[in-house]
């Protein structure tokens, strides 16, 4: 059992009603500034989207081998 | 007599723009396979699920079947190593009926052992289908233990972007169809290259290059960039080492995979340059270098970066005008810059010098700017249409990672993940060992939107778009229409129920009424273009006139 799920804050509603998006691109410029902002709004919306057993799901994710 | 005979020599080397960024190339994409609900299951046997779940997928959305069989015929025999490609047979059309696209448990055996067959305790194999010819051009197969998505051919990076694009959506319409079928495990697909635990799989470019130029030109003017491209189109991954046993974060996927300099494998041993040699095209005209050291990439920046810069480097080896730099020890080099994300590591070069790998994309970047703008190609406006966007944004990268490094976080994949990682170690006080760390970097690469953090950071357009949604929807049916490959995609939309099977360098035909197979060769990838063809596409609604005209048969001979 991993420890380490509890800490994982819920908020699944963030991602419902955003679907695929399909928004124009946006200036490199406005990008870079979108890009500083927003971190945990952000990291909110990747809490409720990351599986949730990680130690788990890491561990089982094993592959065969390719080129 | 039809010009759109598709196996017609070109008069000239290619007809595409030289100097540039412009050549025929293509991409490769081995998925890492998962299904969380089957720990055992067998890979060999999930990834031929995925093909046969888009099998299903294109019946439902294309009359007639948008798919059809892989032609082995023109592969060389070293693909025989797998143990379940048919021998070459090229005299007698007839055996090429007898191909086995089919997963049978020979095959599994041959690949596995037995035990595992017999663990796995399926009987199902052998009706699943394992190779197919999308209407986009592409192949979608299972190859070793991953479903694999090769790219119809495209004449540039944006297009090679594009089509690289629409093969994660087939990824993803495979993964949704299998997620609604209540009899089988749902299945996730990861557009990344190592499990973290010693296994890695390929993400492979090819690009097609004049038979004249020497094989050691190429290895001396690739190696050096090649151990240093990764700063501009790494994926990141979160683990040093094979099997990521040392704690960090280091900028390439696959760096830690390459043991030697120069050689054939891709599996074991796995070189910086591969020589592999199937030219899948006339022989002796052209060369395909294939390609085994990039990393798969989500982010469309790094990977028009990827096959843009490459192309160009490609330019200037086939000038004689490649950088006369020579690393010392290149395989420790490229694990060097790859665990060095500060990009302050200097690397020796035999000549004695020590310089950083930003500089030495620099050198690379200031070669190639002068031979495109030499040429002519680079201009923005009396140029190829692309070589100029490839310098931009080359020039443009290197720029962001000497300085402005969060900018660079918008297109550099390495750069992206890095920034979503240290978020995660500010708020929460993670190190580089935690298994949620390990997860982000997992699911980074999972090609559901909803699932996938890439997909996520696209959404909030923390991650810049160089081709739109709706071109690559459309690429994931429409084949390029520059390339041999829109005739053979045009062919299995078109024609489907009629073909016994296509390959990079062919399309074969059989049609009711005729004795044999008939087989319409592609050995030259710039022909069998819409320009070429497309008016014999519209004249003829039915198999039989069209090959008629094409190979100019009488009907019904």
């Amino acid at each position: 059992m991993a420890g380490q799920e509890q800490q994982q804050p819920q908020s699944r509603d963030t991602e419902v009603d955003e679907d695929v998006p399909a928004a124009p691109p946006a200036p490199a410029d406005a990008q870079a500034s979108a890009a500083t902002q927003g971190v945990d709004d952000l990291l909110d919306e990747i809490d409720g989207v990351l599986e949730s057993n990680a130690e788990e799901f890491v561990r089982a994710f094993v592959q065969k081998g390719g080129q | 007599m039809t010009a759109g005979v598709p196996g017609r020599p070109a008069d000239t080397a290619g007809g595409l723009p030289v100097g540039g960024a412009m050549r025929v190339m293509g991409s490769e994409t081995e998925y890492g396979i998962h299904a969380p609900s089957a720990p055992g299951a067998n890979a060999t046997m999930m990834s031929a699920r995925v093909i046969q779940a888009y099998a299903q997928v294109t019946r439902q959305r294309a009359a007639g079947g948008a798919e059809t069989r892989w032609d082995y015929t023109d592969e060389e025999p070293l693909h025989d190593a797998r143990g379940w490609t048919l021998e070459r047979s090229s005299a007698d059309p007839e055996q090429l009926t007898d191909q086995p696209p089919v997963l049978d448990a020979e095959a599994i055996a041959l690949a596995y052992g037995r035990q595992e067959l017999e663990a796995d305790g399926e009987d199902e194999a052998g009706t699943l289908l394992m190779n197919m010819v999308l209407g986009n051009g592409a192949r979608l197969y299972v190859d070793h233990a991953h479903p694999e998505y090769s790219s119809p051919e495209v004449t540039n990076p944006r297009a090679a972007v594009t089509w690289d694009a629409a093969g994660d959506l087939v990824a993803l319409a495979a993964v949704r169809r299998l997620a609604a079928d209540p009899e089988l495990p749902p299945v996730n697909l990861y557009k990344n290259n190592t499990d973290n635990k010693s296994v890695s799989y390929g993400s492979h470019e090819n690009y097609l290059m004049p038979r004249s130029v020497p094989f050691g030109e190429i290895v001396r003017g690739l190696t050096p960039f090649f151990v240093t491209r990764q700063i501009i189109c790494g994926a990141g991954r979160v683990g040093l080492g094979q099997d990521s046993s040392r704690p960090g974060y280091q900028i390439s996927q696959r760096a830690d995979f390459f043991e030697t300099e120069v050689g054939l494998e891709t599996t074991i041993r796995r070189p910086i340059i591969n020589t592999r040699d199937e030219p899948h095209a006339t022989a002796d005209k052209y060369r395909r270098l294939h390609v085994i050291i990039g990393d798969a990439n989500l982010s469309q920046a790094s990977n028009f970066l990827k096959f843009g810069t490459t192309a160009m480097v490609l330019s200037l080896i086939e000038a004689g005008l490649a950088p006369r730099i020579e690393v010392h020890e290149p395989v420790a080099a490229l694990q060097t810059v790859s665990h060095d994300t500060s990009l302050t590591a200097m690397l020796r070069l035999s000549d004695g010098r020590r310089i950083t790998a930003l500089d030495l994309q620099w050198i690379y970047f200031e070669a190639a700017s002068k031979h495109a703008q030499d040429t002519g190609v680079a201009d923005a406006v009396d140029g190829d249409g692309h070589t100029h966007e490839v310098l931009e944004r080359w020039s443009g990268t290197l720029s962001e990672l000497g300085g402005d490094r969060a900018a660079a976080a918008s297109s550099v994949e390495w750069l992206a993940k890095l920034s979503l990682l240290e978020g995660y170690r500010q708020r929460d006080g993670l190190e580089w060992d935690n298994a949620r760390l390990g997860l982000v970097d997992l699911q980074w690469a999972d090609i559901r939107p909803e699932k996938g953090l890439y997909y996520r950071l696209l959404a909030r357009d923390r991650m810049q778009r160089i081709v739109d949604d709706a071109a690559i929807g459309r690429a994931v049916t429409e084949p390029p229409s520059d390339t041999r490959a829109y005739f053979r995609g045009r062919c299995v939309s078109r024609f489907g129920a009629d073909l016994a099977g296509a390959s990079w360098d062919s399309v074969i035909f059989d049609l009711p009424g005729r004795g044999r197979l008939q087989r319409v060769p592609t050995r030259e990838p710039l022909r069998g273009t819409e320009a070429l063809t497309g008016g014999l596409f519209a004249r003829h609604r039915e198999a039989g006139t069209f090959l008629a005209e094409l190979l100019g048969l009488s009907p019904g001979s």
